[in-house]
């Protein structure tokens, strides 16, 4: 039984990312192009760190946005005013959202449930208005601009991210397999399960003699890592950074991507976010309230398939 | 030697006095069944002695050690593990991950983002060991969830267990059981005790499992210590019977 449901899960894997890795070449062809791909994996990999908390330790942060943000304009400020190297960016980034996050977890883990939601929504507010505010360094309500992603030196060649789409792509996906693969490496570990012993039962998991709050902390730090880093991708594909990544209607969207997906399951967020990063191209396109869309198809998605899309092909197939 | 002694604790919630100047003394290898009717105080005296919350005033020590005040997973670590009234499990996980998750956690692996091969293997083999002891093993990869209530509550021994405690505190392990179960799990805590390796200290509403385990019992009435004794002394004493029956008109 364990032998069989290993070697599925094995062809699972396989099939993501036979899909990921061939997708300039299947995309365009169906109407996409490599642009919308990039967008998805920066997407879902900030969904899938949202996940991180929501699926696997059971806690609903509705201000990670901030910290995707933070990682944006890290990554922003980085290539802006120390140096035009695309790794350094990145490195900034991910250190800016992760430290801010380690600093404001410790007082957000105290409080659970709905206190745990609003609080995280409250420290959110407090980054986008003052990303909104300090004009002078972030550019306001116009964003940061007036920086690039830059071409990848390795001493004997270098590669083209920023005029190349599909080279910037292969870069994006290099990234979010590293990300991804630390990642499951986490929650495949004792601290993995511990995560996953809070959101199955806390009291058990105290009575275990497990600290609850010193490890929701660990895993919100991680995330907000995870998450800086996303951002500091988004900012390289979008050679901009804005105070609306900051806001928690982007919070919400990534909740929204993880519930839709499949929260249970590792990538449900990921076929998430494409669903919505591909509807939303579409739709928005026809109308600009392409939002009451997704909307309605979200109710109805948790409505009638609360686990998500991954979790109803999941169950097809075991049944 | 006293594994556990309980000095003159009391707990209030507001004005009501849920546990009110307590003490017990529990000695090593002991089984101990703690009755009482309904709104006694016993499980909050659990919960004071698990350290869910701190007693109002008196005295908690465990093994010599004074430990009023240590929060719950320290005291996990020290050696005290305690099952639940109503069965507290990780439902949507196999019989062998709820094992394997406590088994990680006694052997100081609650942090670890690795673990070694042989350390891999010694926790695989510790979690086999536990599930052979309650039985399980034929269950392992069966969700925890899925299992009869019975299987349950020896699942969540099994997790106390696991913790490899030398003091066991089972609130009401037969509670809502019919009679098989409660046979198999009365048959399971016995065992227990008979292997000496464990101090137990045991809520229980079903009068035979109690006459039936216990070395000693402790009679809670409205928050204080009625009685105590051997299970012969407690059945002839009048204060309990007229506690558990009303008083003879």
């Amino acid at each position: 039984m364990k032998a069989g449901e290993n070697s599925r899960k094995l062809v699972v894997l396989a099939l993501i990312w036979a899909v990921l890795l061939f997708a300039p070449f299947w995309m365009p062809p169906l109407g996409g192009y490599t642009a919308l791909g990039t967008r998805v994996l920066v997407l879902a990999l900030a969904a899938m760190s949202v996940n991180f908390l929501l699926g696997f330790t059971g806690v609903l942060s509705f201000g990670h946005a901030a910290y995707f943000g933070l990682g944006a304009y890290g990554a922003g400020f980085a290539l802006k005013f120390l140096a035009p190297s695309t790794p350094l960016s990145l490195l900034c980034g991910t250190l800016l959202g992760g430290i801010a996050g380690a600093l404001l977890g410790a007082l957000i883990v105290r409080r659970r449930g709905v206190y745990f939601a609003m609080v995280t929504i409250a420290f959110g507010q407090v980054f986008y208005y003052i990303a909104f505010q300090w004009s002078s360094l972030t550019g306001g309500d116009d964003g940061l601009r007036g920086f690039s992603r830059q071409p990848l030196h390795f001493g004997l060649f270098s590669i083209d991210i920023l005029s190349s789409t599909n080279a910037f792509y292969y870069f994006v996906l290099f990234c979010f397999a590293a990300a991804v693969a630390v990642m499951g490496f986490i929650l495949g570990s004792p601290f993995g399960r511990s995560m996953i012993a809070i959101r199955e039962n806390e009291r058990r998991a105290r009575f275990l003699g497990i600290p609850i709050e010193r490890h929701i902390w660990i895993a919100f730090t991680l995330s907000c890592f995870f998450m800086g880093f996303a951002g500091a991708l988004y900012a390289l594909l979008n050679n901009f950074a804005d105070p609306r990544g900051l806001h928690y209607s982007q919070s919400g969207d990534f909740v929204m991507m993880a519930v839709m997906g499949g929260m249970r399951n590792f990538w449900g967020p990921l076929l998430g976010a494409a669903v919505f990063v591909v509807l939303q191209d579409y739709l928005s396109s026809i109308t600009v309230n392409w939002m009451s869309f997704v909307g309605l198809l979200f109710v109805a998605m948790v409505l009638f398939f609360p686990r998500g899309l991954l979790g109803v092909i999941a169950r097809r197939s075991a049944a | 030697m006293n594994v556990l002694e309980i000095d003159n604790v009391t707990k209030r919630f507001g004005s009501l006095v849920a546990v009110g100047g307590v003490s017990i003394a529990v000695a090593k290898g002991e089984l101990r069944a703690i009755i009482g009717p309904n709104g006694a105080g016993k499980t909050t005296f659990f919960n004071l002695i698990s350290g869910f919350f701190p007693p109002s005033t008196g005295r908690i020590v465990f093994d010599g050690a004074d430990v009023t005040l240590v929060p719950a997973h320290r005291r996990v670590e020290l050696g005290m593990a305690r099952t639940f009234q109503v069965t507290e499990i990780f439902p949507e996980l196999t019989v062998f991950d709820n094992l394997r998750i406590a088994t990680e956690a006694a052997n100081g692996h609650r942090q670890s983002f690795w673990m070694a091969r042989e350390q891999k293997l010694k926790i695989g083999r510790l979690v086999e060991e536990t599930l052979e002891l309650v039985g399980l093993r034929p269950k392992a990869y069966r969700l925890v969830g899925e299992l009869s209530h019975g299987d349950q509550r020896a699942a969540e021994i099994a997790m106390a267990l696991s913790l490899r405690p030398h003091l066991v505190l089972l609130d009401e392990p037969t509670a809502g059981m019919g009679d098989q179960e409660t046979y198999e799990v009365t048959k399971l805590v016995r065992q227990l005790h008979q292997s000496g390796n464990f101090t137990i200290v045991l809520i229980e509403h079903d009068m035979r499992v109690v006459f039936h385990l216990a070395d000693k019992i402790s009679v809670l009435d409205r928050g204080r210590l009625l009685a105590e004794g051997t299970p012969q002394s407690i059945a002839a004493n009048e204060a309990v019977q007229e506690a558990y029956l009303g008083k003879a008109a």
